[in-house]
């Protein structure tokens, strides 16, 4: 609330305390433009001038340097690196957009991203909508209501690596799973070693780890829609569909339209899952984006780091596109963000 | 979130509705209207009430997800205090043992991994907010040319992919010797950290009466007197948050620490864990017992920390 109260006093507090603070003609006096400009926004400049450098340089210059990476031939016998006191120099070479053709002509980069998209758009829809339903149940006088709650965030407390070692687990071959399976005289499956199950496997642990997040921002969406709004639909005759679809659909979308937006970037990089459950395999078949760039570059030998690289470049430009793509969508529906 | 209001506390207005409809003789012109829903023979339900079933169904419903939530976590737990060779029995525990426990802590690095993390950690920790805090103050006070640019570039900066930095920073930090060194994953996580905070700490400087700014303006502070002697000592939850928000986001981090990390005794925790379960070897009664111990501490920072969490996020991004 105090946000948005705070947005429009802003240029007053830009612009107005500078003048006034220099004296009290400052404000009937006109300065030189561009002095002017320099005067009131130094400070600012210097407050964010930190962050900036850091920016730059720890992370503008290695992006140049990934792309200029990506334009080489760069891999692990031709890299520059320091050994003990030894410092060996690089010698990999320009190649133009060589890695880029070879990458876009090639079949491994449209299947993975098939599966990505698959991936992404399965685990977003599924952990928004579990989220939403169990933030619908959980936003009632329900008694346990508080422990109800504890118990379902539990899963975002604990960090991902380990929660995917827990599922590890129960996915394991003599694991849980198939311990109750075979116990009720149904054959184990091997969960991470056929390609469809170990899928359906990472969505899973995927969605389990996601739905927490998920529950918390739909419930303080919900609970920001005000009750008045449900008594007077209630009054004129609406149902319990027609309260949800007309009072808490339009009352939770802007909270809605960003968590969907920082889940879909989320789950698209989403590196430990996929990693540490599945390690993109058997055979590639759960491997996303990410994962096999991750894999191209410091787990297959020889280590491949100009294809890396190109990889990591697309990969940024897709998720680019799509926060673009996304925004544009909101803005035409009215959204402010 | 407890006080927010919900059905519990509308009832009062609805009751009055119920007893006015009830017991005050009405008029004919108003009570048209509200006979049909009021069948005979069936109790009008308040405003809130629910069904029986409908009862039943919620808490089926509610019980059934926490089942799943719970249920991974706890028989780490539980396979965590069983024997090695029993490790993937369903039995609850039958021999209890602190062996896995007591294994771990004497005879791994764990304890070494453990120290590694806590140090790289709070160092991106502190570094990070020390450095994103007057940026946060200056895009949630200030108009100044270069704001919306560089809202974008941490927005951007936020979604950047590891996929796309870590090879650039692998060669980095192997010309500069800092491979396998802790160091060397604090300058990477603050990547990661620095566009985070500044972004969380805008939205909370945003949260600040900007009133504040302006009396403390009127009695001669300049603006950083105004944003170190006022907004900081108010901002103290909102920075304890950012850090406990960026502690628990690199204390998870994989793929750096697993790329740049190879040193027996310079992995960090998220690496060492998968020293135990691998190709190599299947130790699952070191993993769980390690398991757990790193689960615990992040757990606890993060139930202190939740409640502000979701707030500081979904109020700095919908409200840029």
């Amino acid at each position: 609330m105090a946000v948005e109260t705070g947005r429009p006093a802003q240029p007053a507090a830009s612009g107005g305390p500078t003048a006034r603070g220099r004296g009290r003609g400052a404000d009937v006096r006109k300065p030189a433009r561009a002095r002017r400009v320099l005067s009131t926004h130094w400070y600012a400049w210097a407050m964010i001038a930190p962050v900036v450098l850091v920016l730059g340089v720890i992370i503008g210059f290695p992006l140049l340097r990934g792309v200029y990476l990506s334009l080489t031939n760069a891999d692990e016998r031709n890299v520059g690196r320091t050994i003990g006191a030894r410092t060996l120099e690089p010698t990999y070479e320009f190649v133009g957009l060589d890695n880029y053709v070879e990458v876009l002509t090639g079949d491994v980069f449209w299947g993975r991203l098939a599966w990505t998209v698959v991936w992404t758009v399965a685990c977003v829809s599924l952990t928004f909508l579990i989220g939403l339903a169990l933030a619908n149940m959980l936003n009632r006088a329900v008694r346990g209501r508080t422990l109800y709650r504890i118990a379902l965030i539990l899963p975002w407390g604990i960090p991902a690596f380990v929660s995917v070692f827990a599922w590890r687990l129960l996915f394991a071959g003599d694991g849980m799973f198939n311990a109750v399976l075979t116990g009720g005289g149904i054959e184990g499956v091997d969960w991470l070693e056929h390609p469809t199950w170990a899928k359906l496997a990472v969505i899973t642990v995927n969605i389990w780890i996601g739905v927490p997040f998920m529950l918390v921002a739909t419930l303080g969406a919900l609970q920001s829609v005000p009750g008045e709004l449900y008594e007077a639909a209630e009054m004129d005759g609406a149902g319990p569909w027609q309260r949800f679809r007309n009072i808490t659909v339009p009352g939770i979308r802007s909270v809605s339209a960003t968590v969907i937006l920082l889940s879909t970037i989320w789950t698209f990089n989403m590196f430990p899952v996929i990693f540490l459950l599945t390690g993109g395999g058997p055979y590639g078949s759960s491997e996303i984006l990410v994962t096999e760039a991750f894999n191209l570059a410091f787990v297959r030998s020889p280590r491949d780091f100009a294809t890396s690289a190109t990889w990591g470049v697309l990969i940024l430009l897709l998720l680019v596109a799509f926060a673009v793509l996304y925004r544009r969508s909101l803005r035409k529906q009215g959204e402010v963000w | 979130m407890t006080k927010m209001p919900d059905h519990a506390v509308q009832q009062p207005s609805t009751r009055t509705r119920d007893e006015a409809l009830e017991k005050v003789p009405a008029t004919p012109a108003r009570a048209v209207p509200v006979t049909p829903p009021a069948r005979p023979g069936r109790r009008v339900r308040r405003r809130g009430e629910r069904a029986p079933l409908a009862s039943v169904g919620l808490h089926l419903g509610l019980a059934l997800a926490t089942a799943v939530a719970v249920l991974p976590p706890l028989w780490l737990l539980v396979t965590s205090f069983k024997p090695k060779h029993e490790a993937f029995t369903l039995d609850p525990v039958k021999d209890f043992t602190l062996d896995n426990y007591t294994h771990v802590l004497g005879a791994t690095e764990f304890v070494t991994w453990f120290g590694n993390s806590v140090f790289v950690v709070v160092l991106t920790v502190v570094l990070g907010v020390f450095i994103s805090s007057t940026t946060g103050y200056a895009l949630s006070r200030f108009r100044f040319p270069g704001m919306r640019p560089l809202l974008w570039t941490l927005l951007v900066t936020q979604m950047f992919p590891m996929a796309v930095l870590i090879v650039p920073l692998y060669n980095l930090m192997a010309r500069m010797g800092l491979l396998n060194q802790p160091v060397g994953l604090v300058i990477t996580y603050l990547t990661i950290a620095v566009p985070f905070c500044a972004w969380m700490m805008k939205g909370f400087f945003d949260t600040i009466p900007i009133s504040i700014d302006e009396s403390g303006r009127v009695d001669g502070l300049t603006p950083f007197g105004t944003f170190w002697r006022l907004i900081m000592p108010l901002a103290k939850p909102g920075l304890a948050v950012t850090g406990f928000y960026s502690f628990v986001t690199a204390w998870a981090e994989v793929a750096y620490a697993s790329a740049f990390m190879t040193g027996e005794d310079k992995l960090t925790l998220a690496r060492g864990l998968q020293t135990f379960v691998n190709q190599y070897t299947q130790d699952w009664g070191s993993m769980t017992a390690a398991a757990v111990l790193i689960a615990v501490p992040a757990a606890l920072v993060f139930g202190f920390a939740q409640r502000y969490l979701i707030s500081g996020m979904t109020a700095g991004a919908v409200k840029s």
